[in-house]
């Protein structure tokens, strides 16, 4: 890592650590040492050119897969080897790049995987399904419809919101605005400062750099399969140097 | 060829037809159950079918109760299937599917051997709990046949509702669509695995119980069955629940029509005739798109 050794990150404890992360695909070694933390309710943003290791860096730390070396730490506790349904009922969210929503399920099943949870309550679900559908109408609309009929934005919106109804501390979302409609560009930007008011972290994997810039407090340049550089936000803009270095833009 | 055919025969066939054909339905929909969420090909499916009917042998001698045969059975048979799911189907979990194909072959090697060792060769028979007859044209028609296809229909239907509207249903389903996202969204996945392969034990043996008044209850009485679920499984789609219901009265209605002409043994040839046709022009299934 060069220019900011130690973590701008707010004082408290971290909600996530990660620490000298390796991870294979077989015989192929794609991280290579990746360290970061995400603080309680922070949005951070993870850039890099395509191929880096952004995306297995977020399949790493939710247990989708399993790394080879180092270790994640979630509120204090290691989840390293866990399984991904542990990691997500402790309040680690996952929104893919590709989005894989249940196609076949309808837009209410696929919350419903979310929702139905040990410990909710029939009115904690109501409450959640009406704070969602309060932002997201189009997903009340069709809520009866199968989640493969949807089109790509509506399809990002119920994965985000999937994602909301498993109450998690943070959320690993990856390329959300990818292949979206300008519109649909301001809505997702628009969820994610919603989501840091109501204090849930975010780890941005984004190709979109001004928004990650204004929605992020904190970024992180991944090259090679590792963290290379991280920076406040608020020091960096689009023209910068540094993002030139470590996105060829 | 119709037109030399007393209707009445055609009638009585349609109805046998689809008698066997529920109940092979409700073999087939364990197994296409349990291939569509772990793409595990079951070869003890039979097995657990006849461990079904021994139990119900057994259960039925001590208390007397078919009805109380017939659940006790299913649910022993359901535990058992979660047994066998957790001790040698788990560690297997994204291998090479050739393993859980020898697994599973080796365990109804283990089945069936067992079953020769406790209870020997000779058939064991099921007193069916309803004997009254009813006339069919020329024919007393048995009550119970017809109690065998709504039980088996009902059954069916619950596991239809039970996937539809039950949570762990949803949960079936999101993990037969997307293994990692259902991990991703909290499912505990190991776990549905186990609960399916549970159910489908529990279907086999609950066919095995309600079968073994028509045909007595021996070691070897899962094979014939097996071998047909698995046509109507590939008939109607490897994994596709609806297209297996459909497949299963399509084959027995075709072999019941076919046993008009040849004997029943001969009309079996219809069914691996149907087989070879939906390989060749339609591998993903006869009725419906296998939805995957």
């Amino acid at each position: 890592m060069t220019s900011h050794a130690t973590s701008p990150a707010a004082s408290s404890a971290p909600l996530v650590t990660v620490e000298d992360l390796h991870t294979f695909y077989g015989k192929s070694h794609i991280l290579h040492g990746v360290s970061l933390t995400v603080g309680p309710g922070e949005v951070v943003g993870l850039l890099g050119r395509n191929g880096v290791g952004k995306s297995t860096t977020l399949k790493t730390i939710m247990g989708l897969v399993t790394p080879s070396q180092g270790k994640v730490v979630f509120e204090g506790k290691p989840v390293t080897g866990l399984p991904a349904h542990t990691i997500a009922r402790m309040g680690i969210a996952y929104v893919p790049e590709d989005r894989r929503i249940f196609k076949l399920l309808t837009v209410m099943e696929n919350l419903r995987t979310g929702l139905d949870r040990a410990g909710v309550t029939e009115a904690r679900k109501q409450e959640l399904l009406a704070k969602l559908f309060e932002y997201f109408p189009r997903l009340a609309e069709r809520r009866n419809q199968a989640g493969g009929t949807l089109s790509g934005g509506e399809q990002q919106m119920l994965a985000i919101g999937r994602a909301m109804m498993l109450e998690p501390k943070i959320i690993l979302l990856d390329e959300p605005t990818e292949g979206l409609m300008p519109r649909m560009v301001g809505q997702i930007r628009q969820i994610v400062d919603v989501l840091h008011r109501e204090g849930v972290a975010i780890l941005l994997v984004e190709q979109n750099v001004p928004l990650t810039l204004e929605a992020s407090q904190r970024i992180y340049f991944m090259e090679k399969g590792a963290v290379r550089h991280h920076a406040k936000s608020s020091e960096l803009t689009v023209n910068d140097p540094v993002i030139h270095q470590y996105l060829g833009v | 060829m119709l037109a030399g055919i007393p209707w009445e025969i055609i009638a009585i066939q349609t109805v046998n037809g689809i008698v066997t054909g529920m109940i092979l339905a409700l073999v087939a929909s364990g197994l296409t159950l349990i291939f569509g969420i772990m793409d595990v090909v079951n070869f003890a499916h039979g097995e657990l079918f006849m461990l079904g009917a021994y139990i119900g042998v057994i259960v039925l001698a001590t208390s007397g109760s078919f009805w109380i045969a017939l659940v006790v059975s299913t649910l022993l048979v359901a535990l058992l299937g979660a047994a066998m799911q957790i001790s040698t189907l788990r560690p297997l979990l994204g291998r090479d599917p050739l393993t859980t194909i020898l697994a599973t072959f080796g365990l109804s090697l283990v089945l069936q051997n067992y079953a020769l060792w406790q209870f020997g060769p000779v058939a064991r028979k099921i007193q069916e709990p309803i004997t009254g007859h009813f006339q069919l044209f020329y024919l007393d028609y048995p009550w119970y046949r017809l109690v065998i296809a709504g039980l088996s229909a009902a059954i069916i239907a619950a596991l239809y509702l039970f996937l539809k509207y039950g949570r762990y249903g949803v949960w079936i389903r999101a993990t037969t669509q997307d293994r990692v996202m259902a991990q991703a969204m909290g499912i505990p996945v190991p776990w549905v695995h186990t609960m399916v392969f549970a159910i489908g034990a529990g279907m086999a043996a609950a066919s095995g119980v309600l079968f073994g008044p028509l045909v007595g209850v021996n070691h070897a009485m899962g094979l014939d069955w097996v071998l047909k679920a698995f046509i109507v499984v590939v008939v109607g789609g490897m994994g596709n629940l609806g297209g297996s219901i459909l497949a299963a009265i399509f084959i027995s209605l075709l072999e019941a029509y076919a046993s008009i002409w040849v004997s029943p043994a001969q009309a079996i040839i219809v069914s691996s005739v149907v087989l070879v046709l939906t390989l060749l022009f339609r591998p993903t299934g006869l009725f419906v798109p296998t939805p995957k």
